[in-house]
């Protein structure tokens, strides 16, 4: 168990460790950072003792260790843009974005489920029949446009809804959090159906294969064979088998909702990271792209982190084979 | 000959089991429409949108022309500028296919020759190719054509961006959908490699490039066509995303997601048109290729019948 759990620690640090070469060629090689920081009127001594000052004439070796070392500190230097010190901007914005995939992926995962399972199981029904166009319909339809969608019916035909901003927002410490006012609760619910809408498809079809699958082994047409009611073979015994990938999907969806949330945000103007990320491609703000791709990737590489101890907890089968150690 | 009969039987069993099936049917003709729509924009499209001299301001806002404001001269209405709503879709289907059928051409060529290398050398390139494959595969698509958009929007200046922009976006797009193509033929490719008609190609001295693109990749031809239509759908997509959140193709440029984007502004106030038929002309598109391509993995793949 140590074992395996170092070994993919090793490797964790091993992508991270590509993913910050990768933001600090990023940052140091595309556009001029001296440049970008002084006028026009700057002399070119001027430039030439900043570019001293900045350490931009050391070693790229050199220049790389201290990049690294600013990352781990915390230190994730200026956005060309604001002027402000990105960790603070990245900081200020991650709730917002976190609260709103957690949200979505909760719906995903509520309604996705339930609805795999009842298309696995009644597989020629009419209400089965009709789940399973609706996913291809929601599959094709782009997030943006559900979103616009969501926003003609609910805000603009029957005006139910906000259909942009957070609302009001309850500060705990530097989190604001949504969930704790009603404004904050109303403004949410668009915002977190778009981006679940698409997850949601994604869950039901893989819930439903993986049942399938499942309800195809030896050991269910056994069980049926024995005579147990189909009832404890469904949720007893296929259920529970077909439980385990469902981990795995929960860290497959969380690269998908980062993703989607960048669209989402941009739909409904929801000041998260994605917000941020968009903004800063549009003006080129490298340093805030590069910190955002690292913050992004350690995300990544906690939760695959966490779906891999998770599933060698729950899968004796991982823990048997022999190249888990 | 052998392969010809093969071809051939192939060919029938597509045109019975497409004969078959109505949703198929149908999905063909609307991707037919769009795409004829496209090619023949310029002919069928009542002004040409790209021409300023072709459109007035005073003429913006029409809504279709089946309504009690709408002008006849509109069918669908006009946008924000005063332009044929119909005549902006046709030229942006066009630049949305154009857009998504080169990217997909892109990553096919780049996935499939890396792929069918990869799994016929083996060995050291083998891992090096599916690592980077798997890192490319945990970042969603849309990500990718954005890191690559924002690097390049940085490496060049800013004119040269904006000439050079569909390219960017080709590549973009192409970049992120490679992964699929190179999988899939690796895993062909393995299988191949050890049958006779291999084989004997390598006993005659054939050198491997020619043995790869002339033996191997006519075999493994069927699966990476379903790839490619499956890519083509995601590709537009992935066009029309980028383009409404305004890093695609340039801001009055006609293409569905800018049409859509300058839509969205004008929903509030009650212009519904400018948003709602380039969405369904997306929508439509899409589904009707996600369909075809749904329709290509049955008939290629037994193992789904």
């Amino acid at each position: 168990m140590i074992a395996f759990i170092l070994r993919r620690l090793l490797q964790s640090i091993f992508v991270m460790l590509a993913v910050s070469l990768l933001a600090f060629l990023l940052f140091r090689y595309v556009g001029d950072p001296v440049a970008v920081m002084v006028g026009q009127e700057t002399s070119i001594e001027d430039q030439e003792r900043l570019r001293e000052q900045l350490g931009l004439n050391d070693p790229v070796w050199t220049q790389y260790t201290r990049f690294l070392g600013n990352l781990v500190t915390g230190d994730f230097g200026f956005s060309y843009r604001t002027r402000q010190p990105i960790g603070e901007m990245i900081l200020s914005r991650m709730p917002a974005t976190l609260e709103l995939g957690f949200v979505s992926l909760l719906i995903s995962l509520i309604v996705g489920i339930p609805a795999g399972i009842y298309t696995a199981l009644k597989n020629d029904g009419v209400i089965a029949n009709a789940i399973l166009i609706t996913t291809l319909i929601g599959v094709s339809i782009p997030t943006f446009v559900i979103g616009i969608f969501l926003i003609y019916l609910f805000g603009v035909q029957l005006g139910w809804l906000p259909t942009f901003g957070r609302g009001d927002t309850v500060a705990i410490g530097w989190w604001t959090t949504n969930f704790l006012t009603v404004d904050g609760l109303r403004a949410l619910i668009l915002p977190a159906l778009t981006l679940g809408i698409y997850q949601l498809t994604l869950t039901m079809r893989l819930v439903r294969s993986e049942m399938q699958d499942v309800m195809n082994t030896d050991f269910i047409k056994f069980a049926v064979a024995r005579g147990i009611d189909y009832r404890s073979v469904h949720y007893r015994h296929a259920l529970r088998n077909s439980m385990v990938p469902v981990v795995t999907i929960i860290g497959l969806q969380f690269g998908g909702i980062i993703a989607f949330s960048i669209v989402t945000e941009s739909v409904f103007q929801w000041p998260g990271m994605g917000l941020l990320f968009l903004d800063s491609i549009k003006f080129v703000d490298i340093p805030v792209m590069s910190v955002y791709l690292v913050i992004i990737a350690l995300i990544f590489v906690v939760i695959n982190l966490i779906v891999d101890i998770l599933y060698f907890v729950i899968d004796p089968r991982v823990r048997l084979s022999p190249e888990a150690g | 000959m052998l392969a010809y009969w093969r071809r051939v039987k192939i060919e029938n069993e597509l045109i019975y089991l497409f004969l078959r099936s109505p949703v198929t049917q149908v999905a063909a003709i609307v991707a037919l429409v769009s795409v004829l729509g496209a090619l023949l924009a310029p002919l069928i499209a009542p002004t040409n949108p790209y021409d300023l001299a072709s459109f007035d301001l005073l003429d913006s806002f029409y809504p279709p022309s089946w309504t009690d404001q709408g002008d006849p001269r509109f069918l669908i209405g006009t946008d924000d500028q005063g332009r044929d709503l119909l005549s902006a879709i046709l030229y942006g289907t066009r630049l949305s296919l154009l857009v998504g059928v080169s990217s997909v051409a892109f990553a096919a060529v780049l996935g499939t020759s890396l792929g069918i290398a990869a799994g016929y050398f083996g060995g050291r390139f083998d891992a090096v190719v599916m690592r980077i494959a798997d890192v490319q595969l945990s970042l969603p698509a849309i990500l990718t054509a954005l890191l690559v958009d924002g690097v390049t929007r940085g490496i060049m200046p800013r004119e040269q961006h904006e000439d050079l922009l569909l390219v960017v976006l080709t590549v973009a797009i192409g970049l992120s959908l490679w992964v699929n193509f190179a999988r899939t033929a690796r895993a062909s490719t393995f299988v191949e490699r050890n049958k006779e008609y291999v084989q004997a190609a390598e006993i005659m001295g054939l050198h491997p490039m020619r043995i790869m693109a002339v033996a191997i990749l006519p075999n493994i031809l069927g699966p990476l066509m379903v790839i490619g239509t499956i890519d083509l759908a995601v590709a537009i997509l992935l066009e029309a995303t980028l383009s409404f959140l305004g890093v695609g193709v340039p801001p009055n440029t006609p293409s569905l997601g800018t049409l859509i984007r300058v839509g969205t502004e004008y929903i509030f106030s009650g212009e519904w048109w400018i948003v709602i038929f380039p969405a369904m002309s997306l929508i439509f598109l899409i589904i009707s290729v996600n369909i075809l391509g749904d329709f290509f993995r049955t008939v290629l793949n037994p193992r789904l019948r």
